[in-house]
């Protein structure tokens, strides 16, 4: 991942953008920390925030037009959060912490800003803080310009002269009763000082012989106020259409910055995007949120007493994007969103010395694009892990422990003792390929079989058959080399046949074969199904309900969502909708080797899955079927149903085991050669026949270490051969090891009179053992 | 299930069958991605077979590879 392409991804992300408050704010006063605070009783942070981000906080509290209540997400569910208010209280309850102001070593330079109303106020005070000698020339007998025409009721004049007391703390030096133009001149006034900022509010009398626009007012630049004569500025209520003090106070602070950089001779233009009033983009969604009222106030005039302000401050929703972790187990569960997923792993992936935090975050992902379905700026955090995988791989950085088993099982698959390729029997020619895919035949056997005596029967011009993997494993490994040796090998066997039609049972050997095999004419089997016509079945019972669970690896294929329906509605089941279907349904954990690169969150993603209804679910991918199985959801493949197995034997059925799902790939070749093409493959030999017994429980156990039957055979066959094991003397076990590839595996075992054995324990590791065995 | 080794009792579990002698603790290396260790562990003191406990290879070898993968 180069850096641009990490910028690039960090922005489509807008978890981290402003809440619509704060971001309309012109001073952007972070409502939604205000509220959060205030939510738990603290009102003395609520305060630091309010008093920190605004100049005069008790004026601003009450005469804030509040831009913010336009754009609050509460009010599309009840009425807007009263942000003054709260502001208002918070100040009140803190109001005998004493506030310290840090300003900055004091400057040469010195400012005279013309106008004593908020947005003159605003610049000198921001100025002083920065450390120039500020002046304020007020032509009128006090300070506060407008304000004063506000009722008292509404605003005390003891809180406008307790906000303009800060003024004196930074030093700012006022000069009443003198009009800038006639007492003094601005071409003196820049004689005596570096800078000058024009507040001098509405429609003004003067205009100071500044350079004027095409209505007649000061030319005012509306990015950085400055205007026609170099170190002059102007702003506030000469520039403003509508009187709006908070919109005054953001001119003096705008101007206040120019000023700043103007003294300091930087750019005056550059980055000034963030200020003043925006429309965010962070996405906040209001759906399921229920509709709150305002907080009625007792006292109208003393606003809202304390706990008054804390129910109105839990109205505030806290805005956030989250669309992707709402419904995602894998991003929820890392704790963050993708902004900062992405460096991460962008991180990960740059790092030279140290340890890679993120490839579990890497590795877990299901691949399955709902992010970016979701995802209001189109992100998919999928196409990220896929590609850092793949990177991962090239660098030689990819954990060995993460894909080796899954991708062992595919080499199973493509090996000959389950890859087979024909013609339909008697034909010589292929129009149609079925392609039942690995997990169909490793999970429903019996059910390929049926499928493709179906196809046989009601299609014409040949169908041959193709039992292998797809590939898709390697491609989620990231093993692009691995991969495109699979595809390779498919494409060769393919052409050989003439380049059929595909006929795929498999949604992900679907999206697989659409993806990388864009000149293969492929069908959906479900597609063929349904216009083929079904087996007639005994018919259900017409209450029969089941919810559709889309398989994610073909979200997007309308036509197969629309099939599996019609062959449901036509078998006379009545369909469920589950909350996240089609287009958004989520994966099983089976995507992308979730469930072999973590396990513990594949479990959540299925408890997630299958908690969103209580009805039997019907699935058409083997292994979402299977996973759900797993975790006790009853679940039935659509073939079950098609073919008329009694529901509820289908949907109790038990997922197999590795090694069974193996065992019955090696098994379909065998017995389908034999039944169609009347050819017999070699009988196993050797220890391929050792039967083992172990108790129910370590067979679980076994399942979850990844250890196959084959692999304890083949240790206990090495040992036997060459005569090294151990004994235990005390129960009379045998315990040996065997390292046939990078897993080393160890079997305590008895042998039993026939060859066959007692399996008691077995584990497996993946560190080597510097072991020179003496003959 | 498997036994952890026990070294202190005076008739010793774990016996090497080809040699017919009963274990004794050594010094063995083990290795992984390039890293290698030397552990003190059972092994039979005439061919050098090694006997690795179950708690061993489950907790702190996967342990250990969890760390070095990520290296």
């Amino acid at each position: 991942m180069e850096q641009d392409e990490l910028r690039k991804l960090e922005n489509q992300c807008i978890q981290e953008h402003l809440p619509a408050c704060a971001a309309a704010c012109p001073i952007h006063v972070d409502a939604r920390a205000v509220a959060a605070a205030i939510a738990r009783g603290d009102f003395a942070a609520a305060a630091k925030i309010v008093k920190k981000a605004v100049p005069f906080p008790g004026i601003t509290s009450r005469v804030c037009d509040q831009p913010c209540q336009a754009v609050c997400k509460r009010g599309e569910a009840g009425a807007p959060v009263s942000l003054r208010a709260l502001e208002r209280v918070c100040l009140d309850q803190a109001a005998q912490i004493q506030d310290t102001i840090l300003t900055l070593p004091k400057k040469e330079k010195r400012v005279a800003v013309i106008g004593g109303g908020l947005s003159g106020l605003t610049a000198a005070f921001d100025l002083a803080k920065k450390g120039y000698a500020v002046v304020v020339f007020e032509k009128g007998n006090q300070l506060g310009g407008s304000l004063w025409q506000v009722s008292e009721e509404e605003l005390p004049r003891q809180v406008i002269a307790a906000d303009l007391a800060v003024l004196e703390k930074v030093s700012v030096e006022i000069r009443l009763g003198i009009t800038v133009g006639k007492d003094i001149s601005l071409k003196d006034l820049l004689g005596q000082f570096d800078a000058v900022y024009l507040a001098v509010g509405e429609a003004p009398e003067e205009t100071f012989a500044l350079p004027l626009d095409q209505h007649g007012f000061i030319a005012v630049d509306p990015v950085t106020f400055a205007t026609g004569v170099e170190g002059v500025f102007a702003g506030g209520g000469l520039r403003l259409q509508e009187r709006s003090h908070i919109q005054s106070i953001a001119d003096g602070r705008r101007a206040a910055t120019s000023i700043d950089r103007f003294l300091q001779k930087v750019s005056l233009t550059a980055s000034r995007s963030g200020e003043g009033s925006f429309a965010t983009r962070l996405y906040t969604s209001t759906e399921g949120i229920e509709p709150l009222p305002a907080t009625p106030m007792a006292d109208a005039a003393g606003g809202y007493s304390a706990e008054e302000a804390i129910a109105e401050a839990r109205r505030c929703i806290q805005c956030q994007c989250l669309e992707c972790a709402k419904v995602c187990e894998y991003l929820n569960s890392f704790g963050s969103y993708p902004k900062k997923y992405v460096r991460q792993i962008y991180n990960n992936l740059s790092i030279v010395m140290g340890s890679r935090h993120a490839n579990k975050l890497i590795n877990s992902c299901s691949l399955c694009g709902l992010c970016q379905e979701v995802c209001p700026e189109d992100l998919h955090m999928g196409l990220v892990c896929k590609q850092a995988r793949e990177t991962l791989v090239k660098q030689g950085k990819m954990p060995p422990s993460a894909h080796d088993f899954p991708l062992r099982d595919m080499l199973f698959s493509n090996s000959e003792t389950c890859a087979l390729a024909r013609h339909e029997p008697g034909k010589a020619t292929s129009t149609f390929l079925f392609f039942p895919g690995c997990q169909f035949t490793g999970s429903i056997p019996q059910q390929v079989t049926k499928v493709y005596a179906i196809l046989r029967e009601k299609l014409t011009g040949g169908v041959g058959l193709m039992l292998r993997c797809c590939g898709a494993p390697a491609n989620w490994a990231g093993r692009t080399d691995l991969f495109q040796k699979t595809l390779g090998e498919f494409r060769r066997l393919w052409d050989q046949m003439g380049s059929p039609q595909l006929i795929l049972a498999c949604s992900t050997c679907y999206e697989i074969f659409k993806t990388h095999l864009p000149e293969a004419a492929i069908l959906s089997l479900w597609e063929v199904l349904d216009r083929l016509g079904l087996p007639a079945p005994s018919k259900p019972a017409s209450s029969a309900v089941v919810a559709v669970h889309d398989t994610c690896s073909t979200r997007y294929e309308k036509s197969i969502h629309s099939s599996v329906r019609s062959i449901l509605t036509r078998l006379g089941y009545k369909l469920e909708e589950l909350p996240l279907s089609r287009e958004r349904t989520v994966c099983c954990g089976y995507g992308g080797l979730m469930f072999f690169a973590n396990p513990e969150l594949a479990r959540s993603a299925i408890q997630r899955r299958i908690e969103q209804s209580a009805t039997d679910y019907v699935a058409y991918c083997a292994m979402c079927r299977d996973y759900f199985a797993s975790r006790g959801k009853r679940t039935l493949h659509l073939l079950d149903l098609i073919f008329g197995a009694s529901p509820d034997d289908a949907a109790a059925r038990k997922a197999p085991s590795y090694s069974e799902r193996q065992e019955n790939r090696a098994r379909l070749k065998r017995s389908i050669l034999k039944e169609l093409w009347g050819e017999t493959m070699a009988e196993k030999e050797g220890y391929e026949t050792m039967h083992l017994k172990m108790a129910e429980g370590l067979r679980k156990t076994l399942e979850q270490r990844q250890i196959l039957d084959d692999d304890i055979r083949r240790v206990i066959d090495h040992a036997e051969k060459t005569g090294s094991r151990l004994l235990n003397q005390r129960n009379g076990h045998f315990l040996a090891h065997h390292k046939p590839a990078s897993v080393t595996y160890w079997v305590e075992y008895s042998l039993q009179p026939g060859g066959n054995a007692i399996v008691h324990n077995a584990y497996c590791h993946r560190m080597e053992i510097a072991e020179v065995i003496k003959q | 299930m498997s036994e952890k080794p026990d070294t202190v009792s005076e008739e010793p579990t774990w016996w090497c069958t080809r040699c017919s002698v009963p274990l004794e603790v050594g010094k063995v290396n083990i290795s992984y991605l390039g890293s290698m260790f030397p552990v003190d562990l059972l092994r039979c003191p005439s061919c050098g077979q090694v006997f690795i406990p179950e708690d061993m290879a489950i907790g702190k070898m996967a342990e250990v590879e969890k760390i070095l993968e990520d290296k």
